[in-house]
C-alpha cells in the first residue's frame, strides 16, 4: 500500500510537469488554432534562462522570475515574428514551421550550454513526509500543488476577467473580435507569451529531477502531446486529468505489470490514446466540432 | 453633417476588380441602403468600410480618413460591422458576446444597463444568455450579432444581410427590432440586404450597385417600384 502511494504521488508530479505543457499547447491552440510542437523545446530554452541567472548568482527564485518575463517576452516576440506570417494559412505549413521551431531552441541552447547534463537546483526541500503510511517527497508533493495554483489561476484569468473574455473571443472567431474592437494581434502576442510562460515554470519545476539538456523535455512533449489529444484540445481541466492519469499509469503500469516495465511504459499513453480516439475521436472532454450552415 | 463618406472607392480580391468606383453618403443619423444583384459589390463595399479588405479611392468618417486602418481601429473609431452570416463567437454565451461588444467601453454600469436594454429588444435572448451562441437558432444568433454591434454604442452600424437564411416571420421580426434600435439609439445605418421590402422598411435613402458601380441613387420613395430595382434584384 506504501508504495501503491508513492507511485501515485510521484505519477502526479510528473502528470503535472505534462499537464503545464499540455496546458500551454491548448492556450496556444485555443488562441491560433495551431499545435505548437516547439513547446517544449521552448521551456527548455527557459530553464536554461533561469540557469544563467542563477550562475550570474541571483537567487533561485530570483532567476526563476527572470526567466518567467523573458520567456513571456520569447514566446511574443516569436508570435510576433515567426507564426504571425502562418497563422490562417495552410495547417501543415504551420505544422512543419513549428517543428522547425523546435529544432531552432533546442539548437540554440545547445550551442549555448551544450549537451552536457547540468544540474539544476530544486524550488523545494528534497525531504519527504509520511503519508498513510507511504513516503511521499515534498517535491513532488509541492510540484503538483504549484501545477494545480496555476491552473487555478488560469482558469480565473480566463473565466472572469476582461482579458481572458478577450483572449477567448479572439480564439473563437479573430476577423469577428476584430469587430469590436479588439486588438487581435497584440492579444495573441498575449496569449503565446502566457503559454511560454507555462512552458518555463514547468521546465524549471522538472528540470531538478531531469537535470538540464537541451532534449530534457522531449519525452515529456510527446504526453503532453497524448494529454492534450485524450484530454480533448478545447479542454484544459480535461487536459490536466489526462496528464495526471497518465503519469500516474505509466508509473503503476511501469511497476505492477512486469511485462511492460520502464522500458516500454512510453508505449502506454499511445495505446490508450489509440483506444479513446476509436471510441471518442473528440477526446474526453472534449467538444464536437459542430458547423451550422 | 456627414458621417460616413465614400468618394471613388476601388477594391479587389487577386484580378478581379470588384468595386469601381463607388460613390456613399451617410449623414449622421441616417440610413442608406445599398443594393444590387449577387456579386455587384455590396458586401466589399461594407469591408471596405471596416477595414477588412484593401481598398483604394477615399473613406472619411466624421471628416477624418478612415482608409487603410485595421478593422479594430475602424470598429474603435464607433463603427460597428455585422456581417454576413451571423457575427457571433460561437463557444461564448450570449451574455459573453455581449460583453465582448462593450470590450472598447469604460462605462461599467452603463453596460449592464444597455445588456438589459438587448434582452429588452430581443425578448427570445432572455432565456439563453448563459447558453453558447453556437447553439442558439439562426434568428437569436442574427439578433445576438446585431445586440452585440450595438454593445460597443457606435456610431454607424454596417449591417449585411440580416435577413440571409431565416424564415421570413423571423427576418421581419429582426428588421422590427433593428428600426426599433435605431429609433431609439438614432446610430446611423448601411444597410445591405436582398430583401427590398426589408431594405426599404429600414432606410432613407438607397443605391444600387451594379459591378462595383452606383447606378442609381434615390430616396426610398422614389426607388420603391422602380424598374431598374427589380432588375438589380433579379441580376438581369
Amino acid at each position: 500500500m506504501g508504495t501503491f502511494i508513492q507511485l501515485v504521488v510521484d505519477g502526479l508530479s510528473t502528470g503535472s510537469i505534462y499537464a503545464a505543457l499540455a496546458l500551454a499547447i491548448v492556450l496556444v491552440n485555443q488562441a491560433t488554432g495551431l499545435i505548437n510542437f516547439a513547446q517544449g523545446g521552448m521551456a527548455v530554452l527557459s530553464a536554461y534562462t533561469a540557469y544563467a541567472f542563477l550562475q550570474l548568482g541571483l537567487p533561485l527564485i530570483v532567476a526563476i522570475l527572470v526567466a518567467v518575463v523573458i520567456s513571456f517576452l520569447m514566446g511574443a516576440v516569436i508570435e510576433r515574428l515567426l507564426v504571425r506570417r502562418f497563422e490562417g494559412g495552410d495547417p501543415d505549413t504551420a505544422v512543419v514551421v513549428t517543428i522547425g521551431l523546435l529544432t531552432l531552441v533546442t539548437g540554440i541552447s545547445a550551442v549555448l550550454w551544450g549537451y552536457n547534463n547540468l544540474a539544476f537546483p530544486s524550488l523545494f526541500p528534497l525531504t519527504s513526509v509520511e503519508i498513510l503510511g507511504a513516503v511521499v517527497s515534498v517535491r513532488s508533493l509541492a510540484t503538483t500543488v504549484t501545477i494545480v495554483a496555476i491552473m487555478v489561476v488560469l482558469q480565473v484569468l480566463f473565466l472572469r476577467t476582461k482579458l481572458g473574455l478577450a483572449l477567448r473571443a479572439v480564439a473563437d472567431n479573430p476577423g469577428s473580435a476584430a469587430f469590436s474592437g479588439l486588438p487581435v494581434g497584440r492579444l495573441l502576442m498575449v496569449g503565446w507569451g502566457l503559454a511560454a510562460v507555462l512552458g518555463a515554470i514547468a521546465g524549471v519545476l522538472v528540470a531538478p529531477q531531469l537535470t538540464l539538456t537541451p532534449g530534457m523535455l522531449d519525452t515529456a512533449l510527446v504526453y503532453a502531446l497524448a494529454a492534450v489529444i485524450l484530454g480533448g484540445l478545447s479542454s484544459p481541466i480535461g487536459c490536466v486529468v489526462a496528464a495526471s492519469a497518465i503519469g500516474v499509469l505509466e508509473n503503476l503500469v511501469a511497476v505492477y505489470v512486469p511485462l511492460i516495465g520502464h522500458d516500454l511504459k512510453i508505449a502506454v499513453p499511445f495505446v490508450l490514446i489509440f483506444v479513446i480516439l476509436v471510441i471518442r475521436p473528440q477526446g474526453l472532454f472534449g467538444r464536437k466540432v459542430v458547423v451550422r450552415v | 453633417m456627414t458621417l460616413l463618406e465614400l468618394t471613388g472607392v476601388t477594391a479587389s480580391y487577386g484580378p478581379v476588380q470588384v468595386l469601381d468606383g463607388v460613390e456613399l453618403t451617410v449623414p449622421e443619423g441616417g440610413s442608406v441602403g445599398i443594393l444590387g444583384a449577387n456579386g455587384a459589390g455590396k458586401t466589399t463595399t461594407l469591408r471596405a468600410i471596416s477595414g477588412t479588405v484593401r481598398t483604394g479611392g477615399r473613406i472619411k468618417f466624421e471628416g477624418r480618413d478612415i482608409r487603410g486602418l485595421r478593422p479594430d481601429q475602424v470598429a474603435a473609431r464607433g463603427v460597428a460591422h455585422v456581417p454576413e452570416g451571423r457575427g457571433t463567437l460561437g463557444q461564448l454565451s450570449v451574455r459573453e458576446n455581449l460583453l465582448v461588444g462593450a470590450y472598447l467601453r469604460k462605462d461599467r454600469g452603463a453596460i449592464s444597463r444597455d445588456i438589459d436594454y438587448c434582452l429588452d429588444l430581443f425578448p427570445q435572448l432572455q432565456d439563453r444568455v448563459g447558453s453558447r451562441a453556437a447553439s442558439l437558432s439562426g434568428g437569436e444568433q442574427q439578433m445576438l450579432a446585431v445586440a452585440r454591434a450595438f454593445m460597443a454604442k457606435p456610431k454607424l452600424l454596417l449591417l449585411d444581410e440580416a435577413s440571409l437564411g431565416l424564415a421570413p416571420s423571423t427576418s421581419k421580426a429582426v428588421y422590427e427590432a433593428i428600426r426599433r434600435l435605431r429609433l431609439e439609439s438614432g446610430i446611423a445605418m448601411v444597410v445591405v440586404e436582398q430583401n427590398a421590402n426589408l431594405a426599404f422598411s429600414l432606410v432613407d435613402t438607397a443605391t444600387v450597385l451594379e459591378t462595383g458601380r452606383n447606378v442609381l441613387t434615390g430616396s426610398s420613395a422614389e426607388l420603391k417600384g422602380m424598374d431598374e430595382i427589380r432588375r438589380a434584384y433579379l441580376g438581369g
